[in-house]
């Protein structure tokens, strides 16, 4: 079996309690990405899902495990690895283009100036804020804000994209559309993302596996859900696909009732479930039930 | 009607009108009494001489001094222009020579919190420390009274500018460093291309406080040792009793003070950023 493109093994995040214990936030947390793979991961708040993200960019450091990425040992940040925060991040003092020019100049040192410039350019029009050059960040919306930012991550084309709950704070309607945008540039682009989000339907149309979180302390990554939908996918169309809604269905039933108990399997990595698997596979029919669905998929 | 700008410079013209008129009333000669003292008949009538001089005597002179501010007649006679030249450079150097040294510090210090903790106490008790009590030890070290004034506006200016520095790159918010190093640059680029655009508004507030404290320095410092500059300048018309001088020296101080300010007023809109 070949090594699989990130590996993370055993991880665990202990902080002082503040009364002279411990509070282990999450432990033995073990999963594998595949090279292009686009996995979300939902848990509710304070589970530890950005403690995770960070460890991955190497931003914090985990109090045990390890992270393996493409056979080399994860130990602070790197240009393998991009992020965009929550809350943007941009440098404020640079203009839109040439917040992109910064994180292209640092990944291609050797580039010519003019290489570089239109390298940031078609980035941003990919994410159609080619009309936003010149301006700085305070003169754009929260969401153009958001965009360059993720113009910024996909620019550098790291091998690894991590998303921290990336449009958190936008409005319903610009989300939609910047959700657009992010499924256009990955279909194009193909990275390998890893990205939290709080929105359930946001992660059936983005990724093609869903982590699921169970609450802290001692929270763990539970379960592993595949989102058997076809590529390329749109927010419109979607939910006329029987699978959206037999996926939708496990996930908030995780969320609501059972993400206090959910455990992973012995060896500690997640439970993989398949909740579309009875349309998408012709073997069992459209009839299964959802709750015979989540049953076989527990036991899967 | 009339813009705000309009109005506000209308009442500052009259303001000014207003107390140039007072002050000219105030200081007119008066009358020649029929009762004056043997004494004063002997001094030569009125006491002219202790009296302020009245506004306008103070613009022709200044009128004379402008129209010719570089003359050099010898080391007690030069131009208010050439004064003011010798007061500037000073400033300037000892202001340079303490960017030099509180800028680097200033961020050692804001981002090692343990520099900050080793350096901080020496900072605290050298701070309070009036920059004309380091005259003497000056003096005696440097040998040089030029170069003592320059060091002791190098010590005064030092310190506001390295305390805005350390707090500034101290508080550059983390998510900037953190794009700084997932984007792997290293400490010095990451200083340069992060840190000090971020902390430059502050940096600057440093220095424009600085700027201000160092001309208000130069002043008595050139007091005390004498030779060039303008403190020297209104000193010595002091000890001729030429009021009108002093006065005039006086609005030169302020009017280049002012100068010193807006220039780094702007260089502080240059390098400020909205978040
Ligand atoms: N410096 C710290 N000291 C103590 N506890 C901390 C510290 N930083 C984070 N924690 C705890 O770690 C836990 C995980 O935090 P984290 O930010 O990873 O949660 P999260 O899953 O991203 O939550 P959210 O969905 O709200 O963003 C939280 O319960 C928080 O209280
Ligand atoms: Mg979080």
């Amino acid at each position: 079996m070949s090594k699989p493109f990130l590996q993370v093994d055993g991880l665990s995040k202990v902080y002082p309690d503040g009364q002279g214990g411990d509070l282990t936030v999450f432990e033995d947390v073990r999963f594998a990405l595949e090279k292009g793979e686009f996995v979300c991961i939902i848990g509710h708040s304070g589970c530890g899902k950005s403690t995770i993200l960070n460890v991955l960019a190497g931003l914090d450091e985990a109090s045990s495990g390890n992270v393996v990425m493409s056979g080399k040992e994860v130990k602070g940040p790197g240009l393998e690895r991009g992020v965009v925060f929550q809350n943007y991040s941009l440098l404020p003092w640079k203009t839109t283009l040439n917040n992109i020019v910064f994180a292209v100049r640092a990944r291609w040192p050797k580039w010519s100036k003019e290489q570089v410039r239109e390298h940031s350019e078609r980035y941003l029009k990919m994410v159609g804020l080619d009309h936003a050059l010149n301006r700085k960040p305070s003169q754009l919306s929260g969401g153009m804000r958001q965009r360059v930012s993720i113009a910024r991550a996909f620019a550098t084309q790291p091998e690894l994209l991590l998303l921290d709950e990336p449009f958190g704070a936008l409005d319903a309607l610009t989300r939609g559309v910047i959700q657009d945008e992010l499924v256009k540039i990955w279909e194009e682009t193909r990275q390998t993302v890893f990205m939290i989000t709080h929105d359930v339907d946001e992660a059936i149309l983005l990724s093609d596996r869903i982590f699921l979180m169970s609450n802290g302390p001692n929270a763990r990554i539970a379960e592993s859900v595949k989102v058997d939908i076809p590529h390329p996918r749109a927010r419109a169309t979607i939910f006329q696909n029987p699978a959206y809604h037999r996926t939708r269905d496990y996930l908030v039933d995780f969320l609501v009732n059972r993400s206090g108990s959910a455990l992973p399997e012995k060896d500690g990595s997640p439970k993989f479930v398949e909740p579309a698997s009875g349309d998408v596979t012709p073997a069992s029919g459209p009839s299964e039930s959802k709750a015979e669905s989540a049953a076989r998929a527990v036991n899967a | 009607m009339a813009s705000l700008n309009v109005r506000a410079a209308l009442l500052s013209v009259s303001f000014l009108i207003l107390f140039l008129g007072c002050w000219e009333m105030a200081t007119q000669p008066p009358e020649a009494q029929t009762g004056m003292t043997e004494y004063e008949l002997l001094m030569g009538g009125a006491d002219q001489e202790s009296r302020v001089p009245p506004p306008s005597a103070v613009i022709k002179l200044a009128w004379a001094e402008l129209s010719d501010p570089f003359y050099d007649a010898g080391a007690n006679d030069k131009g208010i222009g050439i004064q003011l030249g010798y007061s500037v450079y000073r400033v300037l150097t000892g202001f340079l020579a303490a960017m030099a040294v509180a800028l680097p510090i200033g961020f050692l210090i804001g981002m090692s919190p343990l520099m900050y903790k080793a350096l901080n106490p020496y900072i605290q008790v050298l701070r309070p420390i009036s920059p004309l009590a380091w005259m003497p030890l000056a003096l005696f070290i440097i040998q040089d009274s030029d170069a003592s004034a320059i060091f002791v506006i190098f010590i005064c200016s030092i310190w506001p500018m390295l305390l805005n520095t350390a707090f500034g790159v101290a508080n550059v918010r983390q998510d900037w460093v953190n794009v700084a190093r997932t984007h792997e640059l290293g400490p010095l680029r990451t200083a340069v291309t992060v840190i000090l655009p971020a902390a430059a508004p502050t940096i600057l507030t440093g220095m424009r406080i600085s700027i201000g404290i160092a001309w208000l320095v130069i002043v008595a410092a050139e007091m005390l040792v004498g030779g060039t500059g303008i403190g020297y300048y209104v000193w010595n018309e002091w000890n001729n009793l030429d009021l009108a001088s002093v006065i005039f020296s006086i609005l030169m101080i302020g009017f280049v003070g002012m100068l010193l300010d807006l220039a780094l007023g702007r260089a502080q809109k240059l390098v400020e950023y909205k978040e």
